[in-house]
């Protein structure tokens, strides 16, 4: 062995070296199979983030689906209800500039949530079908009704309704949801000058006039 | 003496505490209207358990605890419960929220109580079930139930127990005049909570500007396990974690619980409150709350009823509003401004506060930060206010959660000792609100994400089956032909291959005839449910007219639609009769090769026209029997278990309809038989 490297050094070094090769080789394509990660991790990061509202609004059947196109390159901006915040968070994910929201996609809005005028409802359990959530209760010629902790407000139950029984409540403030919002910078510094605040109060009321 | 450690930060605001300390505790006295709020703590809102017009007495618990973390509210004085609705309420949104309003009839009438006369023979459980009925919630401020804190596990181990009667804030003195005037009543209580959990130790702490209060205290509380601590004044030594710091040198750790360093506290207030409940068998119907400020006449005490407007308060301090005059429920550092002086006093008033513009000036107008640091040095939980304060603008919150915005107790020392006066602590309290709703969304979207990922399995499932259902029938159906094929094969003689020809297609054209029969019957039976329907919805539509409903219009537009149906399936029977018609005709000269499959084929239309008028008149009489049959049964089985009106009427009109059916057929069968 000695004997051969000595005599042949260069040849020794290439044969260690391709060795190695092999052995790293193997290493790395067996770990390749045994770890193999099942469908696209990126497309479950977006998915975390997007909004769950599975209202279709992107173009795309579902939140899933738009994860996996967004992950293929589509465009970030095209959900409504995930709104500014959301296209931020999935600017930080995919480490891209923020666009603002695509408005042919819709704008965002206020929450809310379905409700079933029940007296019109006549039963037809069109839209128990289209609800992409299960939020929708009722059986044929029974009345529905909508499971509000369920409702993800996704406005897909409207269409499908024959008699438009179904209206979109947005969600009011309550003493429950209602919370302590930032201070305004903009008055504190319209209130920096006192004669800056009156200025600016007089000329509305010039308008107002 | 013993050792009192200190905590970082803190400051030395101005204590204006003398105002109102001059005279004694004071009975407010009963209102004319008492409004109790259904959630006056921290937890699910009580259940009203009284109905409006209910005389009620004082003492009577109006409303039950609803839930674990929930608190029984009871009448503070007795009256008639004029209304359960929304009032507003001391509450920084301004929103209303459930109250029961009590109107008072002035007699003051107890409701029968009892109070155990010796504690000591109650079992723990019992004890803490007197305690929860009687709707004691932390009188300190925050108003976390007090038999929720109290109920440990019985193996953990509670070292010290830590009475807080350190009222660190300025301008309160509730708690001060409490210990002053009834030491007894809260060393009795907290030998109660002694009794209770039974801790090694038992300390009151008490800041060194109450030295009147210390001194009852002590005279109190001679010869009993109680210690009472003294310490130096510093805010905010009131906040529990800065107490149990002070008092044992033990930091709670971050986002923990005093019990995890082995010590439960309780407010003077609760256990005082505690003491009445056991022992006197009062529930929580009043507290002392302190009315100070330039803005009344007379600072001072009251023992006030809860549920007491704010405004009858402050008319018995004799209060002279200004033209821009505020008032603050709790103490200038962590109170709110309410909206209304005719909001209650609940359960963790400790202090109206009417200030002058002079006394309490508004806060100047926020400059920039200039990075001094002074809030570091402040802050009571060494946290790092500037750097939150400017995640909190950026709205960087997971960056605010790892400066553990969520130890932040609100105290306000960093807004207080701000030189650019940025209001900080909202800033802090508008991000933890912010961060608490992300995350409730997130749970949503989760919880969204999982129905939705259900809802699409099951689909697929459906489809599945759909799919195999369909496949072993194509399976079923290549066997048989397979089989078929089988059987012709192993001949090759050139007739016998005719005969085979001719077999499958007549077996084809057989299977054509069953297919068509097969649509033939159901778009008969298209159109005869149809028709039941129209039936049914024109009895409904008579029905709705006789009984003047309003839903004429809608069942009128159901029956016409029901009526096109019926049409149009009608239609299409016919069509279809008159499309087989001939193609039955053209089928009748089968081109055939072999004669044995001309034979069959002979055969298999004499069958065919075996079906002759009368037999298949015959047929559908008794399948018309068995309907009625199966209908009048049904009929029956809905009268006996008492179906509902509309059902059964229906039922009947189809029972008679079948019976006209069944009729009609049998005539049409004997006249057929007689020609």
């Amino acid at each position: 062995m000695v004997e051969f490297i000595s005599q042949f050094p260069l040849l020794a070094a290439l044969l260690a070296l391709v060795g190695l090769a092999a052995v790293f080789g193997a290493l790395l394509g067996f770990a390749a199979v045994r770890f193999k990660t099942e469908g696209n991790p990126i497309a479950d990061q977006i998915n975390d983030l997007l909004p769950q509202t599975q209202c279709g609004q992107c173009g795309y059947p579902g939140c899933r689906p738009y994860a996996e196109a967004i992950a293929d390159g589509e465009a970030i901006n095209k959900c409504p209800p995930g709104g500014e915040a959301g296209i931020q968070a999935l600017a930080d994910l995919l480490d891209v500039e923020p666009i603002p929201l695509d408005e042919e996609h819709g704008e965002e809005n206020v929450r809310s949530v379905a409700f079933i005028r029940e007296a019109e409802c006549i039963g037809c359990t069109k839209c128990v079908v289209a609800c992409p959530v299960d939020a929708i209760l009722g059986a044929a010629k029974q009345m529905h009704t909508v499971i509000v902790s369920e409702c993800t407000g996704c406005d897909l139950c409207l269409e499908p309704c024959p008699v438009d029984c179904i209206d979109m409540i947005p969600e009011q403030e309550s003493l429950q949801n209602w919370h302590w919002k930032l201070p305004d910078p903009v008055s504190r510094e319209l209130d920096i000058i006192a004669t800056d605040a009156h200025a600016a109060a007089t000329d509305r009321d010039v308008e107002a006039a | 003496m013993r050792k009192v450690f200190d905590f970082h930060g803190g400051i030395h605001p101005l204590e204006n505490k003398h105002q109102s300390v001059s005279l004694p505790i004071a009975d407010a006295g009963v209102p004319d209207e008492l409004v109790l709020p259904l959630s006056q703590h921290i937890g699910a809102a009580a259940k009203p358990v009284v109905a409006v017009g209910e005389r009620v007495l004082k003492g009577q618990m109006i409303a039950e605890a609803n839930g674990f973390v929930s608190v029984p509210v009871h009448a503070s004085s007795s009256g008639t419960v004029v209304a359960i609705e929304e009032r507003p309420i001391a509450h920084p949104s301004g929103h209303r929220a459930p109250c029961i309003v009590i109107a008072t009839d002035g007699r003051d009438e107890w409701v029968a109580h009892r109070g155990a006369e010796d504690y000591q023979a109650l079992d723990k459980a019992g004890l803490l079930e007197r305690i929860r009925n009687a709707g004691i919630a932390g009188m300190g401020g925050a108003g976390f139930p007090a038999a929720v804190k109290l109920s440990i596990r019985p193996d953990s181990q509670v070292q010290t127990l830590i009475i807080n009667g350190t009222e660190c804030e300025p301008y309160i003195t509730a708690d001060d005049m409490l210990m002053r005037e009834r030491a007894d009543r809260v060393i009795q209580g907290t030998l109660i909570l002694r009794h209770l959990i039974e801790p090694a130790e038992t300390l009151i702490g008490v800041e060194d500007n109450k030295p009147e209060a210390l001194a009852a205290l002590r005279a109190a509380a001679v010869d009993t396990a109680v210690e009472i601590v003294e310490f130096p004044t510093k805010y905010p030594s009131g906040g529990e974690k800065q107490l149990i710091e002070i008092l044992t040198g033990k930091q709670v750790p971050s986002g923990g619980l005093p019990l995890d360093v082995g010590v439960i506290c309780q407010n003077v207030g609760s256990a005082a409150a505690i003491f009445d409940a056991i022992v006197r068998g009062r529930p929580l119907i009043s507290r002392i709350t302190t009315v100070t400020g330039a803005g009344v006449q007379q600072a001072q005490n009251f023992e006030v009823l809860l549920g007491t407007p704010m405004n009858y308060l402050l008319a018995r301090a004799g209060y002279q509003p200004d033209a821009r005059q505020r008032v603050i429920m709790g103490g200038p550092m962590m109170g709110i401004t309410v909206p209304d002086t005719r909001v209650p006093i609940v359960k963790t008033s400790n202090c109206l506060l009417a200030p002058s513009e002079a006394e309490l000036p508004l806060p100047d107008p926020a400059q920039a930060c200039i990075r001094c640091g002074m809030c570091a040095e402040a802050c009571p939980v060494s946290l790092l206010p500037q750097q939150m304060f400017w995640f909190a603008q950026g709205k960087e919150f997971e960056k605010l959660e790892q400066h553990n915005l969520f130890d932040c107790i609100e105290c306000g020392a960093c807004s207080w000792v701000c030189p650019s006066s940025i209001p900080l602590v909202q800033y802090y309290r508008a991000s933890k609100a912010e961060i608490i709703h992300l995350r409730q969304e997130n749970e949503k979207a989760e919880h969204s994400r999982i129905r939705f990922e259900a809802r699409q399995q099951r689909l697929a499932r459906e489809e599945a089956d759909k799919e195999a259902r369909r496949a072993a029938r194509k399976q079923a159906a290549e066997d048989r032909a397979q089989a078929a094929a089988a059987g012709g094969e192993a001949v090759e003689d050139p007739i016998q291959a005719a005969i085979e020809r001719a077999r499958t297609r007549k077996a084809a054209q057989q299977l054509g005839a069953t297919s068509q029969v097969n649509e033939q019957e159901k778009l008969e039976k298209t159109v005869a449910t149809t028709r039941q329907r129209l039936g049914t919805a024109n009895a409904k539509l008579e029905q709705a007219v006789a009984d003047n409903s309003d839903l004429v219009a809608a069942l009128q537009t159901g029956v016409d639609k029901t009526r096109a149906k019926l049409e149009a399936a009608e239609r299409a029977l016919q069509d279809y009769l008159q499309a087989r018609q001939p193609a039955t005709s053209a089928a009748e000269p089968a081109p055939d090769a072999a004669q044995a499959a001309i034979a069959r084929a002979m055969a298999a239309r004499a069958q065919q026209a075996d079906l002759d008028p009368q037999d298949k008149a015959r047929k559908q009489l008794i399948s018309l029997q068995q309907r009625l049959e199966k209908t009048r049964s049904k009929l029956a089985e809905c009268r006996e278990q008492e179906e509902q009106e509309k059902v059964i009427e229906a039922l009947e009109s189809t029972v008679s309809r079948l019976d006209e059916k069944v009729r009609e057929a049998q005539q049409q069968l004997d006249s057929m038989e007689t020609s």
